[in-house]
């Protein structure tokens, strides 16, 4: 039926955007049929620059991931046929997979759910650092070039460059195996996988060059929860993620300042976010299996029903908040904790809390013990630690903001 | 397969809890029944355990000579106390085990993989 149809008009950005859907998918199908991420990689990029030569011409295929695929695993065996490496590699990959002794076949690489979901538990192995844990879901199940992943970390392209070499290449001699695991395994090793999800959403959300990486994390979260259908927390990041974002283009200042939550303007935020964030919340709620992830998310979801900061539940808040510390017991969240108890007893209850907590290097703490003294009318305690926040706080917008509140209060 | 050291590291002078007679008792027992269940699962490929690093020497080249001396070859409060090369399908499979050792004689395990031998 392509005859007389008129080719779908297609521009290099279009393809970069299915490559950015497809190539995750890609990457991880070639994986468990080469069982080398590197052959993967290079395949599935050659493919694409394919795709952009033929495609403006002959029309975007009617399935286009599977296109890439296929194209990605014949281009690999033509390479891995031309070497005596890759001749071995083949003969592997043959025994490996009885039945598919002719891999020149030119069949459709069989869609396999779990390709991506193996992919990203070898990425996030406990095995390997955080970081490289970071870089290398984002490189290989993200699509991102090294590059696009270096800026992200604020690190040079050559340090991403060998990050990436130095993990693959530890993957690849202790034998990182390429494979979900059991049941008994997985309270384990899902940790960090949401860990990196979360890592990234949050160097998108501070980081002002890279915005993309919010996108970007829920894109990977709405991954997790649809190969995790039965994960309490993989639902409760997802939700987490789409309750933050709702919030993201009301949070920042055209200075690049931080608005505060209360003062926030609560007509921007996105009610279909929000409303898919909440769905979630609820049926973690029916599920009744809370974690960290979850009741990170109730609180959210809270904050979203409250039409104004006087209108917030607090003592709902404050009911999750003690749930959360006694799941996370870590003196952020017991900051937070007091912060939303200072809204139910008063600022002198809030202070007491705070002052029990050992956060003199995080610049929050000193600006909740400012709010709060400034509150109390203790003026000039409050301009000190406005100041002590200031000279701690990361961007000039944040230490001009808090100057103010410091001077406001003299 | 794969073959991996799994090594035993002791910190001189750490302060972890002495291990009381019946404790080591209990402790050699364990891993008694732990190397018969790698040589029953066909892990087990070799395993030692050393004697204190003061017994070590060492020998090296200096000039075009073979020069012997006494000690470790590096002075460090972390040492090699004992350890197993064992053949498992993949890194996950190794850990079990090295998680096997853990548990019996409380010290940390390094996981290393071997260069494989070109057949």
């Amino acid at each position: 039926m392509r005859d007389g149809d008129p080719a779908p008009r297609l521009d290099e950005a279009e393809v970069g955007r299915i490559f950015l859907e497809e190539s995750g998918r890609s990457v991880a199908a070639l994986i468990r049929v080469f069982g080398d991420i590197d052959v993967a990689e290079d395949a599935v990029q050659e493919a694409f620059a394919v795709a952009l030569r033929k495609w403006p011409g002959d029309g975007v295929p009617p399935n286009p991931g599977g296109w890439i695929t296929t194209t990605a695993r014949n281009r690999a065996l033509d390479h891995l046929r031309h070497q005596a490496r890759g001749r071995e590699l083949l003969s592997e990959v043959a025994m490996l997979s009885p039945g598919h002794d002719d891999p020149g076949m030119p069949e459709e690489v069989g869609p396999v759910p779990d390709d991506r979901l193996r992919l990203i538990f070898t990425c996030c192995h406990p095995a390997l650092s955080t970081e490289a844990q970071v870089a290398l879901t984002l490189r290989l199940l993200g699509g991102l070039s090294t590059k696009e992943v270096a800026r992200s970390f604020l690190v040079g392209e050559a340090t991403m460059a060998g990050r990436l070499v130095r993990a693959k290449r530890k993957i690849k001699a202790a034998r990182i195996p390429y494979r979900v695991p059991e049941a008994h395994e997985l309270p384990d090793r899902l940790r960090p996988v949401l860990a990196v999800v979360y890592l990234v959403y949050n160097a998108g959300l501070t980081s002002r060059a890279e915005p993309g990486l919010c996108a970007e994390a829920i894109r990977l979260g709405r991954i997790l929860a649809t190969l995790m259908p039965d994960e309490p927390e993989v639902a409760g990041l997802l939700a987490l993620l789409l309750l933050t974002e709702s919030r993201r283009a009301s949070r920042q200042r055209p200075d690049g300042s931080l608005v505060l939550l209360g003062e926030q303007d609560r007509t921007r935020w996105d009610r279909a976010l929000i409303e898919e964030g909440q769905t979630i919340v609820r049926r973690c709620l029916r599920r009744n299996q809370p974690g960290a992830y979850q009741l990170q998310a109730a609180i959210n979801a809270v904050h979203a029903d409250a039409p104004t900061v006087e209108q917030t539940d607090w003592s709902q808040i404050v009911a999750l908040y003690d749930h959360l510390l006694a799941v996370a017991p870590t003196p952020v969240v017991a900051l937070n904790r007091a912060i939303a108890i200072g809204e139910v007893q008063g600022p002198a209850a809030a202070l007491a809390l705070v002052d029990e907590l050992d956060l003199d290097n995080y610049h929050p703490f000193h600006a909740t013990r400012a709010d709060l003294l400034r509150r109390l009318g203790r003026n000039s305690e409050a301009a000190a630690a406005y100041e002590r926040a200031a000279a701690m706080a990361p961007t000039e917008a944040e230490r001009d903001f808090l100057r103010l509140g410091g001077r406001a209060s003299r | 397969m794969t073959q991996y050291l799994l090594s035993a590291h002791s910190v001189e002078g750490e302060a972890r809890d002495p291990m009381t007679d019946e404790e080591m008792q209990q402790s050699y027992k364990q891993l008694d029944l732990l190397e018969e269940e790698m040589k029953s699962a066909g892990a087990w490929v070799f395993s030692g355990r050393l004697h204190q690093p003061d017994t070590a020497t060492v020998v090296r080249m200096a000039g075009g000579e073979v020069v012997t001396t006494d000690g470790p070859f590096v002075e460090s409060k972390e040492h090699l106390g004992g350890f197993y090369i064992i053949e498992a399908e993949n890194l996950d499979a190794a850990l079990a085990w090295a998680s096997k050792v853990t548990a019996a004689i409380k010290v940390p395990i390094e996981v290393r993989p071997f260069v494989e031998a070109k057949a």
